[in-house]
């Protein structure tokens, strides 16, 4: 099946056709979905060795100039001041409504910010970043392609080729040499696992993806496995899990606003985040555990035990490394408890189920 | 040699005596991917032809399930609670899904034979 015309497609496409990728529209890319291992196969992979995943449709932009750390600090909850460099920090985008606009990465280099944003919300974070850093600050870097590789066995790879990741902790990064290529890497990924997230210049993209696939403990793995390592990990996709309508309080991502931020405010949304810190959330995202073997997928009903409607789903599905159904979604917070017993509503059937707690698989990095 | 059926929905259907055995195709199990739970339609249940009998799973979406024929169900699956992934290790075998009592039995012939369901198959790519 072939993609249709009005999809963009990443510097590894070609690569993707040739290992045999089954391909689906994500965030407006003709992005693989899942190779000929299949999704459980990969998924497995990632947790017991590495995997290699294609996140070049994620924005790349540099934030270089005087004055960008306080501006930047005007639009994310985060504190960017205190961050070291060759440190990065998880943060968000807010809007005045105090709702999250996107969720991305910053790094502190020596001379500038390099920030990575979600797929789908790059063209308007852009137009965001544009209208509130001091003018000429902001470049969209369209050249260059993303690589995350992520596992156990990730850092032996990476260090093979540069021995430089070995310093490097979880949320650092640093320039590497890899297969001949300069590259930025960070340690940090989205499964839940050690590795890397690998910015290349686009030109080279392929020649590095081969190298790393070359090596024996490397797989390729596509969005669905991307998507259920990340949901064992608990970690939020953005437009599912957390959008315009939610607040970090909320999201449980209070943890991302820095105690200079909450004691001064000064971003926007700041007035209603910081209010919903003490007036308390109306809702709380939350691990769910069905009790049956039915996955519960976003947008599930969730009752009490008389049939009210307490919440919804916003992401779930079937957890390979937990081996059974897991799920994400908001409940008031009379319901947040772990251990809390709650209904789904799947296809008109009540099935039974437990608030749980995040993530559902230990953490495998320090 | 019984008789197998096909419909464009990737089902499949055996006839045994008045009973008919409907699980879905191998390409089918294919392109859904590893199966991760298969809710089988109750025995008693009456079904229509190319109506909705259940709900396959996968890692990544969940699918319907739809009847070839028009009937009453005498049995689901039983071991598919146990070992969803039948459906993709054994699809047309242990992997079935129910058994239908047809209601016209003359509903079988108007689905596809093994050649023109692969000929059909062979067009989707």
């Amino acid at each position: 099946m072939s993609a249709p015309e009005t999809l963009l497609t990443t510097p590894l496409h070609a690569l993707h056709q040739e290992l045999g990728a089954e391909f689906g529209g994500f965030a407006g890319y003709d992005m693989p979905i899942r190779y000929k291992a299949g999704i459980m196969a990969e998924h497995l992979h990632c947790r017991a060795s590495a995997a290699l995943f294609d996140v070049s449709h994620m924005g790349q932009v540099l934030l270089k100039g005087p004055g960008v750390i306080e501006a930047l600090e005007r639009l994310v909850p985060g504190d960017i001041e205190a961050l070291k460099v060759g440190r990065q920090r998880y943060t968000l985008f807010t809007n005045a409504r105090g709702g999250i606009m996107d969720d991305l990465m910053v790094t502190r280099r020596e001379t500038d910010l390099f920030v990575v944003v979600n797929a789908g919300c790059k063209t308007d974070d852009f137009a965001h970043l544009k209208a509130h850093m001091p003018p000429g600050t902001v470049a969209m870097l369209d050249d260059r392609a993303l690589i995350a590789l992520q596992g156990p066995k990730a850092i032996d790879v990476i260090g093979r080729m540069d021995s430089g990741i070995r310093t490097v902790p979880f949320m650092g990064a640093c320039e590497l040499t890899l297969g001949g290529i300069a590259c930025w890497v960070s340690r940090s990924g989205y499964t839940g696992e050690d590795g890397v997230e690998i910015s290349v210049p686009a030109a080279q993209a392929e020649a590095l993806a081969r190298h790393l696939l070359a090596q024996p403990e490397v797989m390729p793995a596509g969005l669905g496995a991307r998507d259920s390592l990340r949901l064992e990990a608990g970690l939020c996709l953005y437009g599912s899990d957390i959008d315009q309508n939610t607040t970090p309080v909320e999201a449980g991502l209070t943890w991302t606003i820095g105690k200079r931020r909450k004691m001064e405010g000064g971003f926007i949304g700041a007035e209603p985040i910081l209010d919903q810190l003490f007036t308390g959330p109306r809702k709380i995202r939350v691990g769910i555990r069905p009790e049956g073997k039915a996955p519960a997928r976003a947008h599930t009903l969730i009752v009490d035990e008389t049939s009210n409607e307490i919440g919804e789903i916003t992401s779930g599905g079937f957890g390979p490394t937990v081996g059974g159904p897991i799920a994400m979604g908001y409940v008031t917070p009379d319901y947040a408890n772990d251990g809390t017993a709650i209904g789904l509503v799947i296809r008109g059937k009540l099935h039974p189920a437990r608030i749980a707690p995040l993530p559902f698989v230990p953490k495998g990095w320090k | 040699m019984s008789d197998v059926r096909y419909t464009k929905d990737h089902e499949w259907i055996r006839l045994e005596g008045g009973v008919g055995v409907v699980g879905i195709t191998d390409y089918a199990q294919n392109a859904l991917g590893d199966v991760v739970f298969v809710e089988v339609p109750e025995a008693g249940k009456a079904l229509t032809a190319g109506g909705e009998a259940g709900v396959i799973e996968s890692v990544k979406a969940a699918s319907e399930i739809y009847s070839p024929v028009s009937g009453e169900v005498v049995e689901g699956n039983a071991g598919l609670d146990g070992d969803p992934a039948l459906v993709n290790t054994s699809p047309t075998g242990d992997g079935w899904i129910f058994k239908v009592k047809l209601a016209d039995p003359s509903e079988v012939e108007k689905l596809m034979t093994e050649a023109e369901y692969q000929a059909f198959v062979d067009g989707l790519d």
